[in-house]
């Protein structure tokens, strides 16, 4: 799958590292970074990950490199 | 309880979209009505004391998204008034009656509105919905004297908001810091540096005694210590109050919020469940693993989004329900500092600094309640937060029979 993060949307809010922590990291100026195209096992929580941001900025893409 | 064929939702916002989305996504294919008071689709309300009151062009959509293969039945503008639960109707303000073979209560609050016998005059508001914030976003002019009256999360954003547009901003707090019963002496001192810093004018300890009107509009509060302070507008954030009016007469349990158990099933006055009925969102109380499995009202945005899903597993799954135990979460923008946390920071009786870094903006607090750690808030160090989290999870698995993270759900493919 592929993972597109709108960082001008992201304001840190850390759901998504909640959800899905193999994908989502933060670094140590609270800038998100994450795994844009992570294994499709982990599609479930990159999923979850998504729709638990609240501003709407991860775009998951199931099956694309 | 058989999987239902005709579904409705009463609450047309996150709680009640989140529900639906959850339906659909778990394969029901029944008719969905939802039916709303407000005229507008669902929106997110966050930005409505952020973004939609401090931006300088035309103020940001908040719309949240509507999938198109959601296929419901929209009810919008028309306010549901009365709720027979031996006949599994919802009646409409207008007369309607929409019957439901299971019904999904989603009518989050209101806000709370002055507590004096005269209402008060034009010129004070308050903020709950997308017609307030455009309303006080027309007041908030340069040069405006705006007096913002409530020590929570709410008004400190609409006071920092206001200070934002170049209005002048009184705060008045009744206790000795905004925040104090939210997160603590710690927080509450370091926001109150940053409202100060940024030239608001906190009052605490004060309360407002009266309104001073001329030809029906707020010219001055009175206040508690006996000054009268001159404004053009004043913002009461005074909390909110679950919206449980219409199920007056209905036999539920509403004597704050809706209660319910722990698969979100509304409870009745005398206890048992009421058939068909689950509830989500603020309006919810709900017993948390993390209280001991006292009934709790949560105001957040993730709260209200994660119990719509849960709400919609309780009904998709009657057999094999599963308790609800998200870990809370709530975040605040203040003066540009990001304001994050997780758990119930408000049932601690100690708080911990594990780090304090005023130059940089930065804080790490942890809450423990009897020596268990309940709860935490970063500003400006979100990435500490995960493992706070990760620990509260486990902690309220344990409580709810599980000693395990919940394995992700697997969904029809
Ligand atoms: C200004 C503001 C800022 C906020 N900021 C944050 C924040 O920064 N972080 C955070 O975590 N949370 C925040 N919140 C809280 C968050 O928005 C709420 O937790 C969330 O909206 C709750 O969703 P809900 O669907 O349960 O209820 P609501 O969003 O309140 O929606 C309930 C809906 O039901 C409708 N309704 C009510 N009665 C009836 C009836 N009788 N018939 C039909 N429909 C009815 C209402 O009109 C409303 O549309 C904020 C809230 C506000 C108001
Ligand atoms: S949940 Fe959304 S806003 Fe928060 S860090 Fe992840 S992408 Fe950014």
């Amino acid at each position: 799958m592929r993972i597109t993060v709108d960082m001008n949307l992201c304001e840190s809010h850390g759901q998504c590292v909640f959800a899905a922590p193999e994908v989502f990291s933060f670094d140590d100026e609270d800038r998100l970074l994450h795994d844009p195209s992570p294994a499709d096992s982990l599609l479930e929580k990159v999923e979850r990950a998504a729709a638990s941001c609240p501003v709407r900025a991860i775009t998951v893409t199931p099956g694309a490199r | 309880m058989t999987v239902p064929a005709e579904l409705v939702i009463v609450g047309a916002s996150l709680a009640g979209l989140r529900a639906a989305e959850a339906l659909r996504a778990g394969g029901f294919a029944g008719t969905l009505t939802i039916v709303g008071a407000e005229p507008h689709p669902p929106y997110d309300r966050p930005p409505l004391s952020k973004q939609v009151l401090t931006a300088t062009g035309p103020p940001p959509d908040t719309t949240l998204p509507v999938r198109d293969d959601l296929h419901a039945r929209w009810l919008l503008g028309r306010p549901a008034a009365g709720l027979d639960i031996e006949h599994r109707t919802v009646n409409l303000s207008d007369g309607t009656a929409v019957p439901y073979d299971a019904l999904v209560i989603t009518t989050g609050a209101v806000a709370r509105s002055w507590p004096g016998h005269r209402p008060p005059p034009h010129g004070v508001l308050t903020l709950r919905g997308l017609d307030d914030a455009l309303r006080l976003r027309g007041e908030l002019r340069p040069g405006r004297r705006t007096a913002v009256v409530g020590g929570g999360f709410l008004g400190s954003e609409v006071a920092a908001a206001a200070r934002a547009r170049g209005a002048h901003v009184t705060l008045l707090v009744a206790a000795e810091q905004p925040l104090l019963g939210a997160v603590g002496t710690e927080v509450g001192a370091h926001v109150a540096a940053l409202h100060r810093g940024a030239g608001i004018d906190l009052r605490t300890g004060t309360t407002v005694e009266a309104f001073e009107a001329e030809r029906g509009r707020l010219v001055a509060l009175r206040l508690s210590d006996g000054s009268r302070l001159p404004a053009d507008t004043a913002v009461l954030a005074l909390g909110a109050v679950p919206a449980t009016r219409w199920l007056a007469g209905a036999g539920l349990d509403i004597r704050a919020g809706i209660r319910c158990d722990a698969y979100l099933r509304a409870l009745r006055q005398d206890g048992t469940v009421a058939p068909g009925v689950v509830v989500a969102g603020d309006v919810a109380s709900v017993p948390h693993p993390l209280a001991g499995g006292r009934h709790l009202l949560l105001g957040h945005w993730t709260n209200a989004a994660e119990q719509g899903e849960a709400a919609a597993r309780t009904l998709l799954h009657p057999d094999r329900p599963e308790p609800f135990r998200g870990v809370p979460s709530f975040w605040s923008d203040l003066h540009g500092a990001r304001i994050r946390s997780v758990g119930l920071p408000a049932l601690a009786d100690t708080v911990r600094v594990v780090e304090r870094e005023p130059a940089a903006g930065r804080l790490e607090v942890a809450y423990e309640h009897q020596g268990r750690l309940v709860g935490a808030l970063t500003i400006g160090r979100t990435a500490r937060l995960a493992a706070y989290r990760q620990e509260l999870q486990r902690r309220g698995n344990e409580a709810t029979g599980r000693d395990r993270p919940v394995p992700a759900r697997r969904g029809p493919r």
